[in-house]
């Protein structure tokens, strides 16, 4: 049975370590960052802790490939920030950039490394037609063209359906909240907007307030089903923690924060999961204050043995024979957190016999 | 050191369907594992002068071949390559196995190498000098190379990747078996007498292809940089005679852009690097049909 506790775990909480690795070992633990889609971040939190330059050379040029594409991404990214921008200056709001973008646009620990494959932003839900239409007219084109689609975005979700670019190609999703329309909680996105701050340097652009991003971060790696990137987004979580909890006051809102959006559930278990497999270090009176937001204690061992294999890198090193099967569970409840039962049943019935049955149709 | 020809037949095959082999291709460790024998008939016939690294070592890629395990296989067997386990490809036809091994250890090369500027381009030495051949498919590149490596008395430093280190603007061979496309197996079959070649396979998307065993002494040298010297963008043209032009440094920039792999990946780096190429190298362009005159003409140059 392969091991629970992966070298890429042990390499990302005490990067220094790493220098005593022998060359299978440094074999192993790049094929489990390179599964996690790490690889260039790994490279980044060694040098940021001094050990890049004492690593076997091979295993140094490997991350430093990596890191290559990591840095293109990012300029790309910067210059599609700036796109879309320019495509809804005439909008007269901020745009307010989500997850990966926010961390590239804002310089945060996260960015270093960090691929992502679409941009998220947050506009405000009266003014969701009228950004759709700038962007149509800056080239970016709506993807999910079937009318069930169209219906599940526009009705159930928090997003318009993803837009792409008809060019570039890029991709981009414009939410109006943080969690579908039928999820039973429901964090106001006003709130969320009110407190969102500046980017230094790039008044037109803003990003979620320091607690809002974190909440942000763990209600989507915590209430999504999918986890091909979960290591990846819990050690977003890890960062950014890291990052703003030097100012005791961001500790000091935390809590509040999440029971004033709804979130402390999902807070609870990215404050559990980081310091469990990452070592990450909460001060004890967040600890008490959020321990009220846990799951029944029988719960809580489910989720433990869940979340334990489903943040793992999908990798056949990684996990035990168990881990599918809690891929295959969180995914269920994802759904299941997303949308109140007999919607879910209908979706996803839609989505097994309908959506197959008319794509055959439009093929033939 | 261990190299592949110092096992036999057998072993070897054992050893890639157990726990596979841990090639050493120049700068690079591969990982091979598979069952399939073709696969075992193309390594121990075309990398028999390569070391075995350890197996408890470090490999920068690690590759399978395996047979999927779908309804298709009772009807035409296919062959898949795993990346670390992961599918990048579709899988092909089984007989193809040892070419998608090929394709795919480029593959792997080209898109992670980069710390590299990689030219799809034909890269040969002599006098310690390198002549990049950079070219589309189908006009003649590999041809040359095999001709200008088995009878000319260059060193192959490759046959389809050009590594431009970008520290120091030097030439890293990658020295491995050269790929003959469809009428140039029988030409170099026939130019190059004794040259060690696997069983050509047809019907793949590039017709039938067969590879050559790249020359032990270059095997041999694999570790040892060049300084770019020339390049020579090749046609093969039937029945023309030979013809070479200089070509402008802008017109030699901008042709040789366009056959790389991560221009653009690489940025200001990048740029910088290939300027760098085309400043320390004369550019020409080169019309041929026959290959004795194409190897006087390369002797020409490097005695230039």
């Amino acid at each position: 049975m392969a091991p629970l506790a992966p070298l890429l775990l042990h390499a990302l909480r005490a990067p220094a370590d790493t220098v005593a690795l022998a060359d299978a070992d440094w074999d192993l633990l790049l094929r489990q960052a390179g599964a996690a889609n790490l690889l260039a971040t790994l490279g980044y939190i060694l040098a940021e802790h001094g050990v890049l330059d004492r690593i076997p050379v091979p295993a140094r040029d490997q991350l430093a490939w990596a890191q290559v594409l990591a840095r293109r991404h990012r300029q790309a990214v910067r210059w599609e920030i700036r796109l879309i921008r320019l495509a809804l200056r005439e909008l007269g709001l901020p745009t307010i950039l989500l997850k990966g973008a926010a961390y590239c646009a804002a310089g945060l620990p996260p960015a270093q490394g960090r691929l992502f494959s679409d941009i998220d932003i947050l506009v405000p839900e009266t003014h969701l037609a009228e950004a759709e239409a700038a962007l149509m007219l800056a080239g970016w084109a709506g993807t999910h063209h079937d009318a069930y689609d169209q219906r599940y975005y526009r009705e159930w979700m928090h997003e318009l359906p993803p837009m792409q670019h008809t060019r570039r190609e890029s991709m981009i999703d414009v939410h109006h909240a943080i969690l579908p329309r039928t999820a039973a909680a429901r964090p106001d996105s006003a709130l969320l907007q009110a407190a969102a701050v500046a980017v230094p340097g790039e008044p037109a652009l803003r990003v979620l307030a320091p607690v809002d991003m974190v909440l942000h971060s763990a209600v989507h790696l915590f209430t999504d089903g999918e986890f091909n990137n979960g290591l990846r987004d819990l050690v977003d979580l890890q960062r950014l923690l890291a990052h703003y909890g030097q100012d005791a006051r961001f500790w000091a809102r935390l809590v509040p924060r999440a029971h004033e959006l709804e979130l402390a559930r999902p807070l609870f278990y990215a404050l559990r999961y980081t310091a469990l497999l990452l070592g990450t270090e909460v001060p004890p009176a967040v600890s008490a204050d959020i321990a009220a937001a846990a799951p029944s204690p029988l719960l809580l061992r489910l989720m433990d043995e869940l979340f334990r294999r489903a943040l793992l890198p999908v990798h056949d090193s990684c996990g035990d024979r168990f881990s599918a099967t809690a891929r295959g569970l969180l995914y269920l409840r994802g759904n299941w957190l997303r949308m109140p039962p007999l919607l879910l049943a209908r979706h996803l019935l839609h989505k097994a016999f309908l959506s197959p049955r008319k794509a055959r149709q439009e093929a033939a | 050191m261990l190299t592949v020809g110092q096992l036999s037949r057998a072993e070897l095959g054992r050893r890639l369907a157990g726990a596979g082999i841990r090639l050493g291709t120049g700068r690079f460790t591969t990982s091979l594992r598979s069952a399939i024998p073709s696969v075992a008939d193309g390594i121990g016939l075309l990398y028999a002068d390569y070391p075995l690294r350890p197996d408890d070592g470090f490999a920068d890629f690690h590759l399978q071949l395996t047979r999927p395990r779908n309804l298709r296989r009772w009807l035409g067997p296919q062959v898949t390559l795993l990346y670390d386990g992961r599918s990048l490809f579709k899988p092909l036809p089984l007989d193809q196995a040892f070419p998608m091994f090929e394709w795919g250890l480029n593959w792997c090369v080209s898109s992670r190498a980069n710390r590299y500027l990689i030219v799809h381009a034909a890269v040969i030495e002599k006098h310690g000098r390198a002549a990049i051949l950079p070219a589309p498919p189908g006009s003649g590149k590999s041809t040359l190379c095999a001709a200008l490596v088995g009878r000319g008395g260059w060193r192959l430093l490759s046959d389809e990747l050009t590594l431009l280190r970008l520290d120091d603007g030097a030439i890293v061979p990658l020295p491995r078996p050269v790929s003959l496309k469809n009428g140039a197996i029988d030409v170099i079959r026939d130019y190059v007498p004794g040259s060690v070649m696997s069983r050509p396979v047809t019907d793949t998307v590039k017709g039938t292809v067969a590879h050559v065993k790249a020359p032990s002494a270059s095997v041999a040298r694999a570790a040892e940089v060049a300084r770019p010297g020339w390049i020579v963008f090749p046609r093969y043209v039937p029945a023309a005679a030979l013809q070479s032009e200089p070509l402008a440094r802008a017109d030699t920039f901008m042709q040789l852009a366009g056959n790389c792999f991560n221009y653009s990946l690489l940025g200001a780096e990048g740029f910088t690097a290939l300027a760098d190429l085309v400043d320390a190298s004369a550019g020409f362009r080169f019309t041929y049909s026959v290959l004795d005159e194409a190897l006087a003409f390369f002797d020409h140059l490097a005695a230039g």
